[in-house]
């Protein structure tokens, strides 16, 4: 999937967010290449979900610029921005508990489906190719993600680690351009966090992925870059390397000058 | 087989059935089963918003209301009018009102848009006697429509006629409906109500869906209501009050949510529980005010039983027993 003009597919540009006198994110700026990793973290209370969630649309910053393949994003709507080729994952999964996992799946491809509003109303025109195609595409994402056989589950029924793998196989059913990964690792085993690594440098190839995590070893591990925030500032940028060896980075996650570990338990970062 | 084939057959199949039960049974059990057709037209919309997009109405009586009171007007005032084209203008209008409503109740929630629907079905029945000149105060409208055509004279009655119009109507009707609670957009709207945030950030225009099943309801809940005034030839403001639209909500959940189905038990339950109460009533000799809200009794007691002893509705308690019987069969055999 090739952009047009711009190399950076999304920027962020002094990016401000003011809740009354709380100050959650000051002047961030962030940018995110076509087929890159970007890591975001930092300790508790640093930013990341809230600047994750400005990313992602859910909530508009007090001030700043947030450019979409070299445009500013203008006020739309969330659906727009999915519409434009974002998807995220949600800590809480927020999988779709009535419907089906293949339904759920289906909804994340529905922005793929081409036919209008008269063949959504009446089930004519391009309708029937349309959800042919989705159920295909939605298959074949539930098979990427070695979930296919629970298809007709609900998922309710099924255990955490599946469902984790069905909220990712709903947002790249939608062929994204840009992933957002909201913790993908919390509450995966060792095991299956590495298995979750290969399988984001895997997406990568097809598509940009920002992720907020805790867990040091993954970050470390898929990104090519990694934004530390703290208090709401980006303190540090750069490659894993780089950000392991900067010393504000130490300071602001443990108030030493000890370089941070990797361990997987260290990762959240209590500030003493 | 794309949906709508299916449910057009679907359809046929389903008017054939009554055709042949209109045959079987009596005139007067005509205008019964065509009671059943308009009012399980009326519910399946409801379910579609209900059951569908999660949003809760209690103004779909009001619906009905407009559509029952746009089909005396054109009878009265454009009488050259054939009965396909002012049905058409009712959809017509039941869609442009439930746009207006919809836009302004679409960013409501649960127990706030319940209010607000509720407002509707308060109010409206009220503009029978602001305008009394022209909607008839509360005597309504009185109308005559034209009975079975010639060519048929012998062969069915006019309530058999009226019966096979009706359930024409309501037949295609549940097609589109079902072809669309199965289709993309049913879909996107379960995704509305299961989860908005999730359903935005997929790409789902979240208000558009919402108002989009608010409009189909009340375009299925119109033109059951002008089914309703052809068969019954009067409107009245005084069937279309908040009861009707409690009614309708409490036969969706007995009938149960889930399914169109549960429409038809729902829409058979408010038909015929009447219909046994009433007789109840009489044959015990209960005077007329115990014979008048008899029904009401009855409905809520079999709504209280029902949901106490099958929390799915009679829908969901005939596919467990479905599944049950699978279950046996499969265990004997194997």
């Amino acid at each position: 999937m090739t952009t047009t003009a711009p190399e950076h597919l999304l920027t962020a540009d002094g990016v401000t967010m003011r809740f009354g006198g709380l100050t959650a994110l000051d002047d961030v700026g962030l940018r995110v290449d076509p087929g890159t990793v970007v890591g975001l973290i930092g300790p508790n209370g640093a930013g990341k979900t809230t600047l994750f969630n400005v990313l992602s649309g859910v909530l508009r910053p007090t001030r700043g610029v947030v450019s979409w393949k070299g445009a500013p994003r203008s006020g739309g709507r969330t659906h727009h921005l999915a519409r434009a080729g974002i998807a995220r994952t949600f800590q809480g999964l927020n999988l779709f508990p009535m419907m089906t996992v293949l339904g759920n799946v289906m909804v994340g491809a529905d922005r793929l489906a081409r036919g209008g509003a008269f063949s959504l109303v009446s089930g004519l025109g391009r309708h029937h190719r349309d959800e042919r195609e989705l159920r295909e595409r939605a298959t074949a994402a539930l098979e990427r993600f070695g979930v296919g056989e629970h298809a007709h589950r609900l998922p309710g029924t099924l255990p955490y680690g599946v469902q984790k793998q069905v909220a990712l196989a709903r947002a790249c059913a939608g062929e994204p351009e840009l992933l957002l990964l909201d913790e993908p690792a919390s509450g995966l085993s060792g095991h299956e966090t590495a298995e979750l690594g290969e399988r984001i440098r895997e997406l990568s190839k097809d598509m940009a992925v920002v992720l907020v995590e805790h867990h040091m070893d993954l970050v470390m591990d898929v990104c090519d870059r990694v934004v530390v925030l703290d208090f709401g500032r980006v303190i540090s940028t750069g490659t894993p390397e780089e950000v392991q060896a900067d010393p504000a980075v130490t300071r602001a996650y443990l108030g030493t000058s000890d370089v941070p570990s990797t361990g997987p338990d260290d990762g959240n970062g209590d500030r003493r | 087989m794309p949906l709508p084939v299916r449910h057009l057959l679907l359809a046929a199949l389903g008017l054939a059935a009554v055709a042949g039960l209109l045959f079987v049974t009596g005139d007067l059990t005509a205008l019964r089963v065509a009671a059943v057709g308009y009012t399980m037209l009326a519910v399946a919309g409801l379910q579609l918003l209900v059951g569908g997009s999660g949003q809760v109405s209690l103004g779909h009586g009001a619906f009905m209301m407009i559509g029952a009171y746009t089909m005396a007007l054109l009878v009265l005032h454009q009488p050259s009018l054939p009965l396909a084209a002012n049905l058409g203008v009712i959809v017509a209008v039941s869609v442009v009102a439930g746009v207006a409503v919809g836009a302004a109740t679409a960013r409501l929630h649960g127990p706030y848009l319940a209010g607000a629907t509720l407002i509707l079905a308060v109010g409206l029945p009220g503009l029978a006697h602001r305008y009394h000149q022209l909607l008839g105060g509360s005597n309504g409208l009185n109308i005559r429509t034209a009975g079975a055509p010639p060519f048929l004279d012998g062969l069915v009655t006019t309530s058999e006629w009226r019966a096979l119009v009706v359930w024409t109507t309501v037949v295609l009707g549940l097609a589109a409906l079902a072809t669309i609670s199965a289709g993309r957009l049913g879909r996107r709207m379960r995704a509305v109500r299961d989860d908005e945030t999730a359903a935005a950030m997929a790409g789902v225009p979240v208000g558009a869906t919402k108002v989009a099943a608010f409009v189909i309801a009340s375009a299925a809940g119109g033109l059951a209501g002008g089914l309703q005034a052809y068969v019954l030839g009067t409107v009245t403001p005084g069937s279309f009050t908040l009861v009707l639209s409690l009614t309708l909500l409490a036969a969706l959940v007995l009938g149960g949510i889930g399914s169109l189905w549960g429409a038809l038990w729902a829409s058979i339950a408010i038909v015929y529980l009447d219909v046994w109460a009433t007789d109840l009533a009489r044959a015990a000799d209960l005077g007329r005010d115990v014979e008048n809200n008899l029904p009401v009794v009855f409905f809520g007691v079999v709504l209280i039983l029902v949901l106490r002893f099958w929390p799915l509705g009679v829908h969901g308690a005939l596919r467990d027993l479905g599944a049950r019987l699978r279950v046996a069969g499969s265990g004997t055999s194997s």
